[in-house]
């Protein structure tokens, strides 16, 4: 089958698009950098495509809370478009900032009559982090996720907290196995006690990342294209770490899917 | 016409982050254990919508429903002063007209991109307070609240029925009558104009004019106090000089140029056809060769004084000032990381003893880590490196270094604008903010520098800045435009004067796209606006370059033209402003002469506070460690490193943090700026204003020396590295301290050259004192001399770099290079409280040998950590590599090389703690001790010890009769304690 291609999303503030592309170049797919006013023009454009990439950063400044105004344009402009591309069996993938925008634009969650289901907010700990956490991942919804059990990430967000607008929803995303990726202990002990760092925002049930209940629609804190190689890992220098780096497997799985 | 309010509070359940940074803060005043608070994030919406229009405005943008309730009212409506509990008083914190609020304007832009009849919107913080008393409010509010440079306070209902908006200002050419005044007029001129210019200069401005037989308008006033400011043509250094010292007089014509400059000349040509400096003191940033592709550029600069008013603000733009100097050096290189040096007073100085105008140092920390955190971090671009240095001198002046490194592709390093291209603006628009910030910054700051130079104090707004810098590379690479640089000090006015300096240029200010109407054609010329760049773009290359940025979203404006006249002409409205001769304006100002004085102190042992000599007995040998570890310079600054992302761009190798729990300090960065090369660049700073109370010279010396070792410890090839000098002094036109300053240029000359390595580039601030009125007596703090060094050095291949933590038990540790007995300014001594002492000095030879086969060494993969010793000598640099690596160490450190000095018995106190340079401990593997051993032949490398599984460090001085055993998780405590905030 042919190579495929992706979509990366680029807004006013968006800033891992160049590695986020690398990254699935290095994958096998050809991937492009489009300003999201390209196609808030032409929302027909994503027929060219069979993955959506929306990247870190700080779209708009993420100045009214995080990914909110892309998430508000994605919605007025370009939803219909996204179902059509999720109904086509094709992929779409929110890191960061990302995830945020999918959140909170309704692709990853449909709204219910009350609403968003769940959003992400402000950090438990009140501000912004970078740090490598440990997660633990459920393969067999997520087609991102597939084959993996559990990978070691670096993140860096300051609204990067899970939270469901009821435990009710929080326990049916569960039940639909929807909570794909979750911060786990440094310590390899299982258990729902995640204290912080190793809980880095203070998400409910650990939530790190979520997936729509098709499995092809995958939003995650943490940033993948950030631990490619060996030499990304913060302990290389002591033998850990390695080629390709855990983030990678990521885009390989969505190229692989598509292939 | 409505003024909605709308209050949006945390749902149920949720913490109030916003009140409990206030309460926090409020902490270090007394009344902070009694204080109750509950905050709101609050919007002030304006326009003739109804209720059911804001409510869905607010669904759609304003409010996460699942985490926020909101109120929502006309302002004045009882609704919004109904106390969510036992709350006596209200405060609203509101950003003065005019002062950027990013926020607010984002807001607005996507309000009316719905349609939406909104037409302003503010921004605001709502504060309900109980348990304190309305005296101590008034505190709270001046204090912690709010900064009264920027924001207003509103105590009780908000009663705003309208937000202000400005009106058209008339135009006026207004001609200041210069060639009857007299001396004192002239200086009388000087300062209520605030253009900060020497009796000298406007001597010969009124010279000048009556040559001229006319008056000069405000604007070409203006035009030269900006070009002639210190802050932009740093006349003092570059100035004429007479210095005196030890050695004889020595007159100078141009000092940076016979010192620092010299240095590189000398090194350049000795080089030939390796050298890789590519464009030096030239441009906006410094540029050397990186690989068959790319050059690599660097600039560090200051922005201190809008610090020491606006923390936040001060640093926000301090970092977004520096990121438009790689931006608008050569044809505009793409910053790929930043580093950010501090100096505060410490933060646990008592509020009481604050002088008046200053804000707590706890303060000024919190806000110029968030500033930087808020604008690197959204500017994508990692913030890699960085120090913080505490001495109670820098309370009313903190010093804020902001870095940012670039990466240029070698056939776009060098620009010239051409005659007949526009001159076009891109990015922010401009508002009256930042009115005089470049003659400010040369002035001394006084408490009541806070009212006089309120617009001097400015915020960011970096996504404007992301903007601009994606469509500037992209015009880049399609060969839009034939110059750029950065709007800085002095605004349009200098941008454009120093890009036509050597053609002529016409402009039209009134094409300028303004924030707010009301601006003077003069305000225009000189405001300091932030996140513009200025362009020259060939005519037939325009109509691309404008549809570029339109695509964008980026305002690009047409501000006038390069025409070869050899004359900057500024007209309003089709009116002639100003008329002046480039030739003046850049060549006109009279040459500063300066004295400058050097007297070298007596070299006095050691002492204690008491005079009598220091006394090293085994208990005050122990302590000692754990209390430098405690010292604020030392301790981890974690806290700080975290806020900001070190990893965007995905180029990280090493990181600030590295070790076993990612929490070792790290020598230097490294990255990769080519994801698919294997080459990196190493990122490392030295300073030590504690040296320079002793010795300037032997400060710039051990400064330079820091930052090379820095590099070296992770790998860089010690040929590679190029170097910024960045003072920052006191008053120089005491000669005492000019003097100072003296010295330590003529350190960087000999050290550079000794060590091949060359200066690129650098900045100087000075008038870094504070004045304040004590009961009627005028009292100054001057900074300490503080001079930093930055490297930026090169590794051929990444996965040969190592890191400071060690990796294995039984593995050799050895020391490399020599200790003396250099306690002069120690941290050993500042934890003892001990004066005198020898300060540290470089021994280039020796040095420079120890550098290239410890290089060696690396390269050959027998090293498995490395750490340099700095403050606190082998002893803190052992334990840092011991609890960075979670393992012991077993150490006889008499085994290291030790040269004793002439007059007592230092041996173990300097064995320990001694801050001599150029050394290093060394991790070898056990399996190539010998392969090390040969690699360091001809220097000092002695085996002292080895990695032990146990949790802790033992050092063994028998022959001192010694013998040392410290708990590695207390050490490790004790150091991260002071700043886990």
């Amino acid at each position: 089958m042919a190579t495929p291609r992706v979509l990366i999303l680029r807004a006013p503030g968006t800033n891992c698009d160049q590695e986020t592309a690398f990254a699935f170049q290095r994958s096998g797919a050809e991937a492009e950098i489009l300003h999201v006013n390209r196609l808030l023009e032409a929302p027909r454009r994503l027929g060219d495509f069979q993955i959506v990439c929306v990247p870190g950063g700080f779209s708009y400044g993420d100045d009214l809370a995080a990914g909110r105004i892309l998430a508000s344009h994605i919605r007025r402009k370009l939803a219909d478009e996204l179902r059509e591309f999720k109904a086509a069996g094709k992929l779409i993938l929110g890191i960061c900032n990302g995830f945020q925008v999918l959140i909170k634009s309704g692709v990853l969650l449909a709204d219910d009559a009350q609403g968003m289901p769940a959003t992400l907010t402000m950090n438990e700990s009140g501000k912004y982090e970078d740090r490598w956490v440990n997660l633990i991942a459920d393969g067999s919804k997520c087609v991102f996720l597939e084959g993996i059990s559990a990978l070691t990430l670096p993140l860096a967000h300051a609204e990067g907290k899970f939270v469901a607008r009821s435990d009710a929803i929080l326990q049916s995303l569960d039940a639909a196995g929807q909570l794909v990726l979750r911060y786990t202990r440094s310590d390899g002990q299982p258990g729902n006690d995640v204290p912080y760092p190793q809980n880095p925002n203070g998400s409910q049930a650990n939530v790190a990342g979520i997936c729509d209940p098709s499995g092809r629609v995958f939003g995650l804190m943490p940033h993948p294209e950030r631990y490619m190689d060996r030499t990304q890992h913060p302990r290389w220098t002591r033998g850990e770490g390695h080629d390709p780096g855990d983030g990678l497997r990521i885009f390989e799985n969505a190229v692989r899917y598509l292939r | 016409m409505t003024l909605w309010e709308i209050d949006v509070y945390p749902a149920k359940g949720q913490p109030d982050l916003l009140g409990r940074n206030a309460l926090s803060a409020a902490r270090d005043f007394p009344f902070g254990h009694a204080l109750r608070l509950q905050a709101a994030q609050g919007y002030l919406l304006q326009g003739g919508v109804n209720e059911q229009r804001i409510r869905a405005i607010l669904n759609d943008l304003l409010v996460d429903a699942v985490v926020e309730n909101a109120v929502i009212a006309p302002t004045g409506d009882p609704a919004l002063v109904r106390p969510p509990g036992d709350f006596p008083f209200l405060v609203h914190v509101l950003p003065k007209p005019g002062v950027m609020d990013p926020v607010a304007q984002s807001a607005l832009q996507v309000i009316q991109s719905r349609g939406e009849a909104v037409d302003a919107v503010r921004t605001m913080r709502k504060y309900w307070i109980g348990g304190i008393d309305e005296q101590q409010l008034r505190l709270l509010c001046g204090k912690v609240l709010a900064n009264d440079s920027i924001e207003q306070v509103i105590v009780g209902p908000l009663l705003l029925r309208q937000l202000e908006s400005a009106s058209p200002s008339k135009f006026t050419r207004i001609v200041v009558p210069i060639r009857g005044l007299d001396d004192a007029q002239l200086m009388e001129l000087s300062r209520t104009g605030q253009l900060y210019l020497t009796l000298v200069e406007m001597r010969t401005i009124q010279q000048h004019f009556r040559q001229l037989d006319r008056d000069p308008t405000d604007i070409e006033l203006e035009s030269i106090a900006q070009t002639w400011s210190e802050h932009c043509s740093h006349k003092t250094l570059a100035g004429r000089i007479a210095y005196r010292d030890e050695n004889g007089e020595r007159t100078f014509q141009n000092m940076l140029k016979e010192t620092i400059f010299a240095a590189t000349h000398t090194l350049r040509q000795r080089m030939l056809e390796n050298d890789w400096c590519v464009s030096v003191f030239k441009d906006n940033a410094g540029i050397v060769r990186f690989d068959e592709n790319f050059n690599v550029v660097f600039k560090v600069e200051t922005h201190n004084h809008p610090s020491a008013i606006e923390p936040y603000g001060g640093a926000n733009t301090g970092i977004g000032g520096v990121i438009r100097d790689p931006l608008g050096t050569g044809l505009g290189a793409k910053p790929v990381c930043n580093t950010d040096v501090f100096c505060f007073a410490p933060p646990d100085t008592p509020s009481e003893d604050l002088p008046p105008g200053t804000l707590h140092p706890r303060r000024i920390m919190k806000g110029v880590v968030a500033g930087v955190r808020d604008y690197g971090n959204r500017m994508g671009i990692p913030t890699v490196n960085g120090a913080i240095y505490f001495d109670p001198r820098y309370l009313g002046n903190p010093l804020v270094y902001c870095g940012n490194v670039g990466i240029i592709p070698r056939d776009k390093s060098f620009k010239k604008a051409q005659a007949g291209d526009w001159i076009v603006a891109i990015g922010g628009r401009t508002g009256r903010d930042g009115i005089h910030g470049a003659t400010f910054s040369s002035a001394e700051l006084t408490s009541e520098s806070e009212s006089i130079s309120g617009g001097a104090v400015q915020i960011g707004n970096a996504i404007m800045e992301k903007m601009v810098l994606d469509v500037l590379l992209a015009a880049r690479d399609r060969g839009l435009f034939s110059a750029v640089t950065d709007c800085g000090a002095g605004g349009f006015s200098s941008a454009v004067g120093e890009m036509g300096e050597e053609i002529g240029a016409e402009v039209w200010l009134n094409n300028a796209p303004l924030k707010y109407e009301g601006l003077s054609y003069a305000e225009i010329w000189i405001s300091e606006a932030q996140e513009r760049m200025v362009l020259s773009v060939p005519p037939e290359s325009w109509p691309e370059f404008h549809a570029l940025c339109a695509a964008e979203d980026v305002e690009a404006t047409i501000l006038g033209r390069f025409v070869p006249t050899g004359r900057l002409k500024l007209l309003y409205e089709g009116q002639e402003v100003g008329d002046l001769s480039m030739e003046f304006l850049h060549g006109g100002r009279p040459p500063v002469v300066r004295d400058a004085v050097y007297q070298p102190p007596t070299v006095e042992p050691l002492r204690d506070a008491g005079g009598g000599p220091a006394a090293d007995g085994m208990n005050s040998l122990a302590d000692a460690l754990p209390k430098i570890l405690a010292s604020l310079n030392v301790a981890s600054k974690e806290w700080v490193i975290r806020q900001y992302d070190h990893e965007v761009q995905a180029g990280s190798v090493i990181k600030p943090l590295v070790g076993v729990q990612n929490d070792g300090p790290s020598d230097a960065a490294v990255i990769r700026p080519i994801l698919n090369s294997q080459r990196g660049l190493v990122i490392a700073c030295g300073m030590n204003p504690r040296y320079g109370d002793f010795d300037p010279y032997h400060m710039a010396a051990s400064a330079i020396d820091e930052a090379i070792r820095n590099c070296i410890a992770v790998g860089a090839d010690p040929g590679r590295i190029a170097i910024l000098d960045n003072f920052c002094w006191g008053h120089t036109d005491r000669p005492e301290t000019l003097g100072s300053l003296v010295r330590a240029a003529l350190a960087c000359h000999d050290i550079a050259i000794a060590y091949g390595t060359p200066f690129i580039s650098g900045k100087d601030s000075l008038n870094n004192e504070f004045s304040y009125l004590d009961n009627g007596q005028k009292r100054t703090i001057a900074i300490p001399a503080t001079l930093l060094i930055s490297a930026l050095g090169q590794v051929d291949d990444i996965r040969k770099c190592v890191t400071m933590d060690i990796k294995r038990a039984g593995n050799p540790l050895y020391v490399v290079g020599s200790t003396y007995d250099e306690l002069g300014g120690s941290h050993y001594a500042l934890v003892r409280g001990l004066s005198g002492g020898q300060v540290p000095r470089v021994r280039t030879e020796t040095a420079r040998r120890t550098f290239e086969c410890l290089h060696r060494a690396m390269h050959s993969g027998s090293v498995r950590s490395c750490h340099d010793a700095s403050e606190g000598g082998l002893a803190v640099a052992v334990a840092e590599m011991c609890f960075a690596g979670g393992l012991g160490a077993e150490l006889q450190l008499e085994k290291a090389d030790y040269q004793p000095g002439e007059s007592s018995n230092y041996r173990a106190v300097a064995l320990l703690y001694s801050e001599s340079n150029s050394r290093f401990v060394v991790e070898v593997d056990a399996e190539r001790q010998t392969e090390f051993e040969a690699a360091m032949a001809g220097v000092a490398a002695k085996c002292v010890g080895r990695v032990t599984a146990a949790p802790e460090l033992k050092i063994d001085l028998p022959v001192s009769g010694y013998d040392f055993c410290w708990d590695l998780a207390s050490l490790k405590e004790a150091w991260q304690a002071p700043l886990r905030w």
